[in-house]
């Protein structure tokens, strides 16, 4: 199997490291050859820096992938922004030949090249496809029994034309990884909606980011779920953080506990709540917790 | 704004001339449900080069989930080309102050989300090292990308015009 690197990106080792600790214990237990990935830097946000200078956005995501093709890894990110960001300069840069000859004249300043010899994968569409629900299932020692709102977030499956994992109006491939654990994914109404933080609308626009959350979070209260399950750090922080700064502009009471796919993973392979950094979330559900031991422990 | 919107865009590969303004993009638009961002309206207002569309702060309320560009029945790629009106809009001066604050904490310590003293501890709780293995942790990594930046003149491109 591939050999990867695992770019950490900035919210996941910098707000939230359970993200980072469940995604290694999973692909330890997998028997995935992933390493750590030293000296890279924020992917760039593509919200952010794609939206401010091309050039620049370019220079940033190629240096984090020459470090990696200097390591003969691919990279795997378990962001969303992350993937975004390097899969779609890795792609631009491999194809165009002007491009990356623009972009290797800033490198060359610090004694870079971009090959283009390696591939940007996603952990999600890396489970998919390297394992899939069925093989998943053979790992796994604590079925979940959980109802969960699944959150796909934008740019894991989009722009489709770049992403080829199929149509974007209802995908399913995620499901069957959830469903995988022994999980439930309810269906709710726009599942497929964004979380309202991307495109530097969370830090530009707050309260319209929150505004589209809030409905979010009213469509997943209705489906009633234990948690929300999400395969990007910038949606979890949207869904998490963003739930009590919801609470506190809407008068809302939501404590709808939330978790990337590594921690839901991580649960049913073996791993419990504390190494995973479920606690360390903003959103304190006790009930969720104790349920989530309980599994954990094996009394479920 | 000298150059003509309609012809960047077309030299960006960003062919918008086939809108026929039905409005899917707009109407497929969960952030303008909200607020005032009408896509269609940017769209017809790129093409008719005119440049207001450029300070329009609603160009800065799309989260870039690229739902009009994947609905878009004469298949533009909306969300690509609203990108680089982002990036002319930039060129021309236009940058929000919090967008401005993001992009020099990026230039400060290579993030743009720094690592603060609570993830730290949680960071420990979990096992792993405080400090992560990103460019936080090696300074002459740091200094390089620093390097990268200033030779991209993005220090330069951000700076209040």
């Amino acid at each position: 199997m591939t050999k990867l690197s695992l770019f950490l990106g900035c919210i996941v080792p910098n707000r939230y490291p359970g993200i980072e600790n469940a995604t290694k214990l999973c692909l330890q237990k997998l028997g995935v050859d992933a390493c750590d990935l030293p000296g890279a830097s924020c992917c760039p946000a593509p919200g952010v820096f794609k939206s401010f200078d091309k050039a620049t956005w370019l220079a940033l995501a190629s240096r984090n992938i020459v470090l990696s093709e200097r390591m003969g890894r691919d990279i795997l990110t378990v962001c969303n922004g992350c993937y975004g960001s390097l899969a779609d300069a890795n792609m631009e840069l491999k194809k165009d030949p002007e491009l990356r000859a623009s972009t290797n004249s800033y490198l060359k300043e610090i004694g870079m090249e971009f090959k283009g010899t390696i591939e940007v994968r996603h952990i999600i569409e890396f489970l998919y496809r390297e394992f899939g629900p069925e093989k998943l299932k053979d790992y796994i020692t604590r079925p979940l029994d959980l109802k969960v709102a699944l959150h796909y977030g934008c740019h894991l499956i989009k722009p489709s034309k770049d992403r080829n994992l199929g149509e974007t109006e209802s995908p399913v491939f995620f499901d069957e990884l959830v469903e995988a654990t022994g999980a439930k994914s309810v269906d709710y109404t726009d599942k497929m909606m964004c979380c309202g933080a991307g495109g530097g609308v969370r830090s530009g626009h707050v309260a319209v980011s929150l505004e589209m959350l809030e409905h979010k979070l009213a469509c997943i209260r209705q489906a009633g779920v234990d948690c929300i399950v999400n395969a990007c750090p910038f949606c979890h922080l949207q869904f998490d953080r963003g739930q009590l700064a919801v609470n506190e502009k809407f008068g809302t009471d939501y404590s709808i506990p939330v978790l990337h796919y590594s921690q839901l993973l991580g649960l049913t392979l073996g791993f419990s709540p504390g190494e995973l950094g479920i606690e360390q979330n903003a959103v304190q559900n006790i009930e969720f917790l104790a349920k989530v031991y309980e599994i954990s422990a094996g009394l479920r | 704004m000298s150059e003509k919107l309609l012809e960047v865009l077309k030299t960006a590969g960003l062919d918008v001339l086939s809108c026929m303004q039905c409005g899917t993009c707009t109407g497929s638009c969960p952030s303008g449900r909200h607020t005032g961002l009408n896509t269609r309206r940017i769209l017809r207002d790129a093409r008719k080069n005119r440049t207001e569309v450029l300070s329009d702060d609603a160009l800065w309320l799309c989260t870039t989930c690229y739902t009009c560009q994947e609905r878009c029945p004469r298949g533009i790629p909306i969300t690509d080309a609203l990108l680089e009106l982002r990036r002319l809009a930039v060129r021309e001066g236009f940058m929000l102050p919090e967008h401005r604050k993001v992009s020099e904490t990026v230039l400060e310590c290579g993030h743009a989300v720094p690592l603060d003293e609570e993830t730290k501890k949680k960071r420990e709780e979990l096992g792993l090292e405080p400090i992560p293995e990103t460019v936080q942790k090696y300074p002459e990594a740091l200094e390089e990308l620093k390097t990268l930046l200033k030779t991209c003149k993005f220090d330069k491109l951000i700076a209040e015009k």
